[in-house]
């Protein structure tokens, strides 16, 4: 098989930034380091290798959102995807919940071949992932969530899922929406003339509403604040001090050490 | 308008995790149903206090049940209800969003809070910050997570069992096999105490080494992200944003450096009590005690007091 495989990706808050709620009560990321969302990373990088290795032909990768976050989709053409797709969703986009996003994906996918989809488990900012089976869904396509390893076997996949105490292997039919874990595969480095070389290859720009689909989120976030803070704690100076903690906590009552 | 929970494949007896999932449905104000896969489990979710109907029911072998499947499931009993819960797991994360765009109802995921008028408070950004959440569809499918809502009590309750028409599997996705996790010992979700490593424990054998001592002592052996990667734990141990959201009475850090994607999935924990080297690691910001010096020191005094006592006893 040689097939088309799409990769829906986020442009979120890097991970490394500490993100705080103003003193208005908003999230204001003006001036913030943006990047490609890392579980989506992985599940290009998977796309990609899935290429490589010739099980697919052709990698596009997909965003929903302003003409600025075109910047992550060169980001993943320089890792090097065949083309990208904006939807721009204008002023909508920052109430963008994840059912509109899987229908945006859907209606895109209508004039398109594709046999995968592969996207990130969740997308750090909003922590939902929520995304992959809702599209699967709307598809009507069988889902794999939390992908750790992924490979082609008896005409369809073999994915291995993380699950609550362990992994579930799943044998999947035919064309598939697949979430990845970090552990999918580990993202390559963009180099210099990957970058120059990306900015040749096609992004192309649909307006939403062309695609027919109803913007109005399902949800809405009424009130913003930051996490309770926890009193300040008191550190030890000994082993024996600590261990005195523990058993004050009574960690060793299995065992009947309790002082 | 009604109230119902999916409970976990939960085998005879109902899970301390589908209590609390109960614990926070009891929330919404109104009746709440439960949904069980397993014919062995309908009596005891019948005893569940605060339950009015148990619905049994008949997809398929419950240890080979398909998110798709439950999926399908509840579209079909989406129409009885406002609200449709269950566990921020495995299960519910992968067939609630699939349930919620069959019926075109709003999603909230990895609920810590449940207030009246249906507002729903979770994380966003790792934690760093708390939204409220108010759906505005007439159904709202809901995973919450169980640290955060007290169980329901167990018994109690004399619900009504219905079985429901059978459905049949969803075809196109066939589990081949399960792993647990290669350690055993305690449930991380359920322990009362929970002994995690990172990157500072140095090797896999040294975490085994933690591991057996947790065993030793009935906790949980978690362990961080870097540690995880590094090949020292199962990806099962892992606890944070990635990984599982603990709240056990006492969390005990050896060599964990704490980065917000950690601190996430631990710091509703009751007592935090960190082991690290170095005195800036921000784990020690969110411990109520804190040791900067050797773990190995400390995991070494641990087990010689654990065989003292056994020597006592």
């Amino acid at each position: 098989m040689s097939i088309r495989i799409l990769v829906p990706v986020k442009r979120v808050v890097d991970p490394n930034v500490r993100v705080r709620v103003s003193a208005t009560g908003a999230i204001d990321t003006t001036g913030l380091k943006m990047s490609l969302n890392p579980f989506d990373e992985c599940a290009l990088e998977k796309a990609l290798q899935l290429r490589e290795s010739g099980v697919a032909s052709h990698v596009t990768v997909l965003t929903c959102g302003l003409p600025a976050h075109q910047d992550v989709l060169r980001t993943a053409l320089a890792m090097g995807a065949d083309d990208a797709v904006l939807i721009d969703t204008g002023p909508a986009t920052p109430a963008l919940d994840s059912f509109a996003i899987a229908r945006l994906v859907a209606a895109h996918m209508k004039d398109a071949d594709y046999g995968l989809v592969l996207c990130g488990k969740q997308a750090i900012d909003g922590d939902v992932g929520g995304v992959a089976a809702m599209l699967a869904a709307l598809l009507g396509w069988p889902q794999a969530l939390n992908a750790g390893a992924l490979d082609v076997m008896d005409g369809g996949w073999r994915v291995s899922c993380g699950e609550d105490a362990g992994i579930a292997n799943w044998q999947i039919d035919g064309p598939a929406v697949i979430s990845a874990d970090l552990r999918l595969a580990e993202p390559r480095r963009v180099t210099l003339p990957s970058i120059v070389k990306a900015k040749q290859k096609p992004l192309v720009t649909h307006e939403a509403a062309a695609l027919g689909v109803a913007l109005a989120a399902q949800s809405r976030v009424v009130a913003l604040s930051d996490p309770p803070g926890r009193a300040p704690g008191i550190q030890v100076t000994s082993v024996d001090a600590l261990l005195q903690t523990l058993a004050g906590q009574r960690v060793f009552e299995a065992v009947g050490a309790c002082s | 308008m009604r109230t119902l929970v999916v409970a976990e494949g939960d085998f005879g007896a109902i899970s301390d995790v589908t209590l609390r999932v109960v614990g926070a449905a009891r929330q919404s104000g109104q009746p709440v149903d439960l949904l069980v896969f397993d014919a062995t489990t309908a009596g005891a979710a019948a005893r569940v206090s605060g339950i009015e109907r148990v619905l049994l029911a008949s997809a398929g072998p419950i240890d080979a049940l398909s998110p798709e499947t439950v999926a399908s499931q509840l579209q079909q009993l989406a129409s009885e209800y406002t609200a449709i819960v269950a566990a921020h797991r495995s299960q519910g994360r992968a067939a609630l969003p699939r349930a919620a765009a069959l019926t075109q109802s709003a999603f909230v995921a990895d609920v810590i809070a449940w207030h009246e008028g249906q507002q729903f408070v979770r994380g966003l950004y790792a934690g760093s910050v708390i939204a409220t959440v108010v759906s505005d569809t007439p159904l709202t499918f809901v995973t919450v997570r169980p640290s955060s809502f007290a169980p329901a009590a167990a018994d109690g309750g004399s619900a009504t069992v219905t079985e429901l028409q059978p459905i049949a599997p969803f075809a196109a996705t066939r589990l081949v096999e399960r792993h647990g996790a290669v350690h055993g010992g305690q449930d991380l979700g359920n322990a009362r105490v929970v002994m995690s490593g990172g990157r500072g424990l140095a090797s896999k054998e040294n975490m085994a080494r933690l591991g057996r001592l947790a065993d030793t002592l009935g906790a949980a052996l978690g362990a961080s992200r870097a540690a995880v990667d590094a090949g020292y734990a199962a990806n099962a141990a892992q606890v944070g944003q990635t990984g599982r959201s603990v709240a056990p009475d006492v969390y005990v850090a050896f060599g964990i450096s704490g980065a917000i994607q950690h601190l996430a999935g631990m710091k509703d924990s009751k007592v935090i009590v960190a082991v690290n080297k170095d005195p800036d690691a921000p784990i020690f910001s969110v411990a109520d005690v804190g040791l900067v010096g050797d773990l190995f020191d400390v995991i070494g005094a641990i087990e010689a007091r654990v065989q003292q006592a056994g020597l006592d006893a």
